[in-house]
């Protein structure tokens, strides 16, 4: 078989980091090449240096036996690449099928095709997913759909080298499958692709070959995949043995802290009431779309109830009042890291102090620098933050690093109740362990933890009891004990659905 | 090893460029001018010169915090016209400074909160509602001086705008304490970084608890007071209130931001970068003047100028995508 794609010593330097050191390494027409690593590895470096959005300082991309140099995205895209980021890249104000074919429009006399276009973009989304309408503003869709949208760009140009950064981060389990499909299906049509995750299950599912890749250098390439296994693949990627990513903490519930009762607002179907103990993990799972989001908002206050109450220790919460359910220890670490999280132009450390800084103030007024630089450093350490200093700017951190900020800004305020929407997104295997031994320490130290996740097994692996939703409403409690794949699933998918 | 050299002095150079490329640019124009243009660098001038820029770097700094957080304001140089008339109808009417002084301040703060509210409560944008406010302001000033400049009777209220302490004209002093506040404002408080942390991401700082709407309202009613307090720093300079006055002065105060750095996005800007604008744009007009070159050619350089620094702006903007 011929090598479609190679990349010849490829060296990347930003300031004060070498994001890829000297990367060689080659990926076959018709497979599918698995690129693994911490956060902050290279892997999305080296993807924007394929997609021409970066110049490498030294080394070489070849194509089909030629070198090629690709002074901007455009020239990329010309060679027959298509790079899916793992920031998602549409413009919100148009419709689905305005962005599929963005830049290549089919015309008519001059003026847009609407036909045409409508019928294309038709097609592309077929064969990923019949359920988004191609007249849609992207702004109306989920994260998942909008994920779709960019795979179906791809498929339009008929890209010969596919690169995924992280894709099925954002997706049900349904939506992975069809993407799976979809990807076998390209690798059929003897299309390179490349393959980024975190999720090593899928890595195993959908990969030939392997790249592991530790601070810009490549650890290991992996061309057999039937030797290979999980930990195998970990302690390459981490550089220590993981015995057990959940280890599970048995801890005992004190009384009750959190309540929330009948609370209804947008995005619900009826109204929701649960309640949290001291030292509980709550865990809540649903597919894409099932109202988690919504109902976390509400609990929070970042969205205002019709009705309803959520109160804490007793204390009913002023609705809607985002500042004082923070004063209360009521904090909500938000899903969507781009648009709700990260101030990209600000530093890290203006990042993570960005809530708790009224803390650390004088009168709340005047800031305190030395607190803020203190709890900057002790959690770029706890979480292991990768960055040249707290002053680079979050733009310039990885996905999994920028995560991981947010994380800090919430875990550095004085909390009694922390919902997490997706905590683990994009992070990777080593820092994901790291993270549930805090949730089980806040719990141990008398905290409600409230875990949304859509990833079945760690919900499973982590939560004290279950709640399952399904298109805006509460439809199951499960105890640990009692929680099986099966139960929760059957909870969660649509009743009428045979999947 | 080399290459890795050449990147890592590249990358020295940039930092120095994005941080203080527009000081080197002040610095090379303010040599080459002192070279070449008679006059230019004699203390008399330089006093001069620091004195047509205090108006605008008083408000420049509460126009940083405008832009910081990602919006406009145009009202100012309606506010700067009005505060003026203001304080000379009182002054005349009541014969107190203090009354005349405070009015015109007080009228500044209100037209700011109205301005705050109606673009952080109501959600309209900022650029209509302050170029709608400005009109407003702008009508009323004229009606209440009847068209034309009101004389001020009161000559114990020219101090204010011509008076010197330490042979330095006390609008300058002023500036320099306003500018110093304002730094620290920015830098050293709560309401600063969370007024860069809005522009940064306004989605992001509400969900983080900061009360966006107030710190809007806020930023408008410092500004409404800055500039009124200009106005009767223009007053008092001109020994009346002038209806007409300082047509041009919001997208002077802008251009000097911008110039300065701040980003017209939001989220970025620097006391300092803002200092060097209003600076640049000070000494341009200068060197102009002792040039004697036409009004009419001043308009084109100072289009000119203005036109660099978004241009600036956005080049800044696309490397950071
Ligand atoms: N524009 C930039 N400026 C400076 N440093 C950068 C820039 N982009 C990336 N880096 C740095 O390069 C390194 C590699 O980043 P990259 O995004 O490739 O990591 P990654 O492997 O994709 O991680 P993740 O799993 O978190 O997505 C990181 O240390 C990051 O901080
Ligand atoms: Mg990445």
């Amino acid at each position: 078989m011929q090598h479609y794609l190679k990349f010849q010593s490829v060296s990347k330097v930003f300031p004060g980091v070498k994001a890829l050191d000297s990367i060689s390494f080659e990926v076959n027409a018709g497979s599918v090449h698995g690129l693994l690593g911490e956060n902050g590895a290279g892997k999305s470096t080296l993807l924007k240096i394929l997609s021409g959005a970066y110049i490498p300082t030294s080394g070489e991309v070849e194509i089909d036996g030629k070198v090629r140099r690709f002074h901007g995205t455009k020239d990329a895209i010309d060679a027959g690449i298509a790079v899916i980021y793992q920031e998602l890249n549409l413009v919100p104000d148009m419709t689905v099928e305005e962005n599929l074919l963005l830049g290549h429009m089919p015309l008519r006399h001059g003026l847009i095709d609407k036909k045409t276009m409508t019928q294309v973009a038709r097609e592309a989304l077929a064969s990923l997913s019949g359920e988004i309408n191609p007249k849609s503003r992207i702004r109306t869709l989920s994260i998942g759909q909008r994920q779709l949208v960019e795979i179906a760009k791809a498929l339009i140009r008929d890209a010969k080298v596919i690169a995924f950064d992280e894709p099925t981060s954002s997706l049900s389990d349904r939506e992975v499958q069809k993407l799976f499909s979809v990807i076998k299906d390209l690798q059929g049509r003897g299309r390179a692709i490349l393959y980024v995750s975190h999720r090593l299950e899928e890595v195993f599912q959908i990969c030939d070959s392997i790249t592991v890749f530790r601070d810009g250098r490549i650890v290991k390439s992996f061309d057999d995949m039937s030797a290979l296994t999980n930990d195998i693949l970990i302690r390459n990627m981490v550089g220590r043995e993981i015995k057990d990513i959940y280890d599970y903490r048995e801890r005992p519930h004190g009384e009750r802290l959190l309540e929330v009762k009948d609370l209804t607002g947008p995005g619900l179907t009826a109204p929701a009431s649960f309640e949290v103990s001291k030292g509980e993990i709550l865990g809540f799972f649903g597919l894409v779309g099932a109202g988690r989001t919504e109902l976390m908002k509400l609990v929070f206050g970042a969205e205002k109830p019709v009705q309803g109450t959520v109160s804490i220790a007793g204390k009913v919460m002023d609705a809607s009042n985002i500042g004082s359910s923070i004063r209360n220890g009521l904090v909500l670490c938000p899903e969507d890291r781009k648009l709700e999280g990260i101030i990209p132009i600000s530093s890290v450390s203006d990042n993570i102090n960005l809530s708790v800084r009224r803390l650390f103030s004088r009168f709340g007024f005047f800031i305190n620098r030395g607190k803020e630089a203190a709890n900057t450093d002790k959690f770029i350490e706890k979480l292991s933050i990768k960055t040249p200093s707290s002053a680079q700017l979050l733009m310039n951190l990885s996905g999994g690093n920028q995560q991981k900020v947010i994380l800090a800004r919430w875990l550095s305020e004085d909390i009694r109740v922390i919902i997490l929407d997706e905590p683990t997104r994009g992070i990777d295997v080593g820092t994901k362990s790291e993270i549930y031994q805090i949730m089980y320490s806040l719990a141990e130290s008398g905290m409600c933890v409230v875990f949304v996740s859509s990833e079945l097994p760690e919900i499973l692996g982590v939560a004290d009891r279950i709640l399952v939703m399904r298109s805006g409403k509460i439809v199951g409690s499960l105890s640990r004990n009692e929680a099986t794949e099966e139960k929760v699933l059957k909870l969660a998918l649509p009743v009428s659905g045979n999947v | 090893m080399s290459a890795n050299e050449t990147v890592a002095k590249k990358n020295v150079l940039k930092g120095l460029w994005d941080n203080a490329g527009m000081l080197v640019v002040f610095i090379v124009m303010f040599c080459a001018i002192s070279l070449f243009v008679p006059f230019f660098f004699t203390w008399r001038n330089m006093i001069g010169l620091a004195l047509s820029v205090s108006m605008v770097g008083m408000v420049s700094c509460t126009m940083l915090f405008c832009l910081a957080s990602g919006d406009f304001d145009l009202s100012v140089e309606a506010i700067v016209a009005f505060s003026g008339v203001t304080a000379a109808v009182l002054i005349n009417l009541t014969g107190s400074i203090v009354i005349g002084v405070a009015g015109a301040i007080l009228s500044g703060v209100l037209i700011g909160l109205i301005n705050g509210f109606i673009i952080a409560r109501l959600k309209i944008n900022a650029l209509i509602t302050t170029y709608a406010m400005q009109q407003i302001i702008r009508g009323v000033g004229f009606i209440v001086s009847a068209g034309s400049a009101v004389g001020i009777s009161n000559s114990r209220f020219f101090g204010l705008g011509s008076g010197n302490l330490l042979s330095i004209p006390i609008p300058v002093i002023i500036t320099i304490i306003v500018f110093i506040m304002f730094g620290i404002l920015l830098n050293k408080t709560t309401y600063g970084r969370n007024t860069l942390a809005i522009g940064g991401n306004k989605e992001a700082a509400r969900l983080a608890g900061i009360n966006v709407n107030r710190i809007k309202i806020v930023i408008f009613t410092l500004q409404g007071a800055m500039a009124a307090f200009a106005g009767v720093v223009l007053a008092s300079r001109m020994t009346s209130g002038q209806p007409n006055t300082s047509t041009g002065f919001a997208m002077d105060c802008i251009s000097a931001c911008v110039l300065g750095g701040v980003s017209l996005s939001g989220g970025i800007g620097t006391i300092l970068g803002t200092i060097v604008g209003v600076l640049i744009i000070g000494t341009v007009q200068n060197a102009m003047n002792l040039m004697n070159i036409p009004t009419f050619y001043q308009y084109v350089v100072r289009g000119l100028i203005l036109l660099f620094a978004v241009l600036l702006d956005q080049l800044k903007q696309r490397k950071s995508v």
